[in-house]
């Protein structure tokens, strides 16, 4: 029998997997071929998508991008002996973009089948959460200080320290809330790991609940994502009936329940407080802080919060030690980031690298540079609340204060590129705009300072006393960042700003008349 | 699409056999208040929309004011208090679909689907809403119909997807 991969992934979905996997069972159905498909997670190298992989003597051999219609002739070509067909890519472990990868939190991801237990832990799964059983609280959390992981959502805090926080706090009920609120456009890495390897993310939500006497996990995540739900709510059962989950996990006096609940398609809600309001059933507001989350929380529990790759990074910290997943990265920037190249890109997809990597190595040597084979003009770093930078700036190391230092940000490691075609100044206003749409509303920084900065750009844009109206701009945005609540309104300046600086060119516009808009 | 020449929504009237079901629904939920975004969730997949007259029941289910409820409601993108079309139609606007011109994709999808974006073809076939972002960004533009995913979306696959759906639909 030969078994052939098809990703299920939505972005494999999304180019015809399906179809692809259904013209397979008909085509080998007809030459009387023993197949088994397996959907397995994607590798992330998605301009490859679908990558259909067979398994062979040799390892399993790549053929991709594959549709329907090449099905036929694939069969003929023999591509169940791993035969040469023009979308052969050879085996999948020595595609460069794939071999080059540093895969820690990845590790599994496009291997596996998602929803298998076996496969789990014929990787390495569970392995974490088995040592965790019987390790003791504290010394977990002391594992977890000392793999220096920070807080991979965006803001970078030190993981080990929120769980310290949360592990010292008293209450008859503890929580652990993963953010699967994805909404930054360019990220997609949380989105491929619950697809694709689910497990690994209740394991590491496991492990949290048993560091900080938390019994109770809520996975918030983002309606845009209906097949990760799909996967979720199916590993949590599989998981449940083997007693990774639920009461007396494998027989220890540790109880842990995770729920998943769906959000409703609001960018807010990926901010802590605001996330926490919405797991309430209520409007995502954004909380004042203090107090910290940590201490009142959901329900007004202390409550762990954190990213899904931060929660699926722990079974290996605690698996291998923290010190093992330390020493990736560079300064302070431990362990590895998955970065997600995205936008006009030949070769998008996901990139598991320790920090310290270069963005033009992620755009030119891994990206290909642009579809549209035009120059690469500007890439925004972070996602809509982050900063754009030029092409000259590419150089700059991805770690977390490197690119403080340039005042931008890594964020989640979304890495969107623009060709010579972009118009900053519509870029910027843009940037306004998403805020004065995603605004919770609560404070008026961002509430009103983002309708009245898509004003100020546009009279810019209109060449509209250009002077006056830039000053007016740069004030506005100081004003945002000073005054506002959270990240939301705090940092819609920074694309703004960034675009400004290193873009000037698009801000000076000739007087209405000849305006384009 | 019923709107009022003053851009409110016309009345819509709902039954009793409705009622019963979003009761049915509340009640599933355990009638819990945290639960209410799941709640309405479900009520937009059973009706295809959260209908004003559906307020006062789950507000009374959920021990919740009318007013908190409907704040719910209006705060998240997601719930739509008017019946959409057979098929919903979501095109990220975002960046990285941005940078390779979704904003052409979108000025195409209006006109060849006959609608404003946030509004319903005369038809009623597509409801055309836009999206910040799928999760697709390495495979952009991306779009969404009815739950399935689409990438490297340009007109020419907007026209193919969409002439697919027609079919179905005469058949």
């Amino acid at each position: 029998m030969t078994k052939v991969f098809v990703p299920c992934d939505a972005a494999a979905l999304s180019m015809g997997a399906d179809a692809v996997a259904k013209a397979i069972a008909k085509e080998a159905k007809k030459a009387k071929a023993d197949v088994e498909i397996v959907r397995n997670g994607t590798r992330g190298m998605l301009w490859l998508e679908p990558l259909v992989e067979v398994e062979t003597e040799q390892g399993r051999i790549a053929y991709g991008p594959v549709t329907a219609k090449d099905v036929p002739d694939l069969f003929k070509s023999n591509f169940l002996a791993g035969k040469k067909h023009k979308l052969r890519q050879g085996l999948t472990d020595d595609i460069p973009y794939f071999k080059n990868q540093e895969r820690l939190t990845f590790a599994r991801c496009g291997i596996t089948d998602p929803l298998s237990l076996e496969d789990y832990q014929a990787h390495g799964g569970f392995e974490g959460l088995k040592k965790a059983l019987s390790m003791g609280p504290a010394d977990i959390v002391a594992e977890v200080a000392t793999s220096g992981l920070r807080g991979r959502g965006g803001a970078g805090f030190p993981a080990g320290i929120k769980w310290k926080t949360v592990h010292d706090a008293k209450a008859d009920q503890k929580y652990i809330c993963c953010n699967a609120d994805e909404g930054d456009s360019g990220t997609f890495a949380d989105r491929i790991l619950m697809e694709g390897d689910p497990l690994c993310l209740l394991e590491g939500m496991a492990i949290a609940g048993i560091a900080v006497g938390a019994t109770k996990g809520y996975i918030y995540l983002r309606s845009e994502y209906p097949h990760a739900l799909v996967a979720l709510r199916e590993a949590i059962r599989v998981a449940n009936e083997a007693s990774w989950l639920g009461k007396k996990i494998q027989g220890s006096k540790y109880d842990f329940e995770v729920f998943v609940r769906v959000g409703a398609g609001a960018y807010i809600c990926g901010e802590e407080t605001s996330m926490l309001d919405s797991l309430e059933g209520k409007r995502g507001m954004v909380r004042y802080k203090p107090p910290l989350p940590a201490l009142e929380g959901l329900f007004g529990k202390p409550t762990v919060i954190n990213n899904v790759l931060s929660l699926a990074s722990v079974p290996i910290i605690i698996a291998k030690g923290g010190e093992y997943y330390r020493d990736f990265g560079v300064g302070k920037s431990r362990g590895t980031l998955a970065f997600q190249i995205a936008g006009n890109i030949k070769r998008g997809g996901l990139v598991e690298k320790a920090f310290g990597i270069t963005a033009r190595e992620l755009i030119e040597d891994y990206g290909g540079g642009t579809l549209t084979g035009r120059p690469v003009r500007a890439v925004q770093f972070g996602g809509p609340l982050g900063a754009y930078l030029p092409e000259d700036k590419l150089d700059t190391p991805m770690d977390y204060e490197a690119f403080v230092a340039e005042d931008a940000m890594v964020g989640h490691g979304g890495v969107v590129v623009f060709d010579d075609t972009v118009d900053m100044a519509k870029m910027a206003r843009f940037a306004m705009e998403f805020c004065a749409i995603e605004s919770c509303g609560k404070c008026t920084p961002c509430r009103i300072g983002s309708v009245r900065g898509v004003e100020v750009i546009e009279r810019i844009m209109a060449g509209e006393s250009p002077e006056q109206n830039l000053e007016l701009l740069e004030d506005l945005c100081t004003t945002m960042t000073d005054g506002s609540m959270c990240a939301m309104g705090g940092l819609t300046p920074m694309p703004v700003m960034s675009a400004l600086r290193h873009f000037p060119e698009d801000f000076d516009r000739p007087a209405r008349a000849e305006a384009a808009e | 699409m019923s709107k009022a020449s003053n851009g409110k929504v016309a009345d819509i009237s709902v039954t009793e056999q409705d009622q019963e079901r979003v009761r049915a629904i509340c009640e599933a939920y355990g009638n819990r208040p945290d639960e209410l975004l799941e709640i309405l969730h479900a009520v937009q997949a059973g009706l295809g929309f959260v209908p004003e007259p559906v307020v006062p029941t789950i507000a009374h289910a959920l021990n919740l004011s009318r007013a908190e409820v409907h704040g719910v409601i209006s705060f998240y993108h997601d719930y739509r208090r008017e019946p959409p079309g057979r098929h919903i139609v979501k095109i990220c606007r975002a960046e990285a679909c941005q940078a390779l011109n979704t904003d052409a994709l979108c000025a195409h999808a209006e006109k060849k689907l006959g609608t404003k974006f946030g509004d319903t073809s005369k038809d009623g076939n597509y409801s055309l809403e836009a999206v910040y972002c799928l999760g697709n960004c390495s495979l952009s533009p991306a779009m969404m119909i009815d739950g399935d995913l689409f990438g490297c979306v340009d007109k020419k696959r907007f026209n193919a997807i969409i002439a697919d759906l027609d079919k179905e639909e005469a058949a």
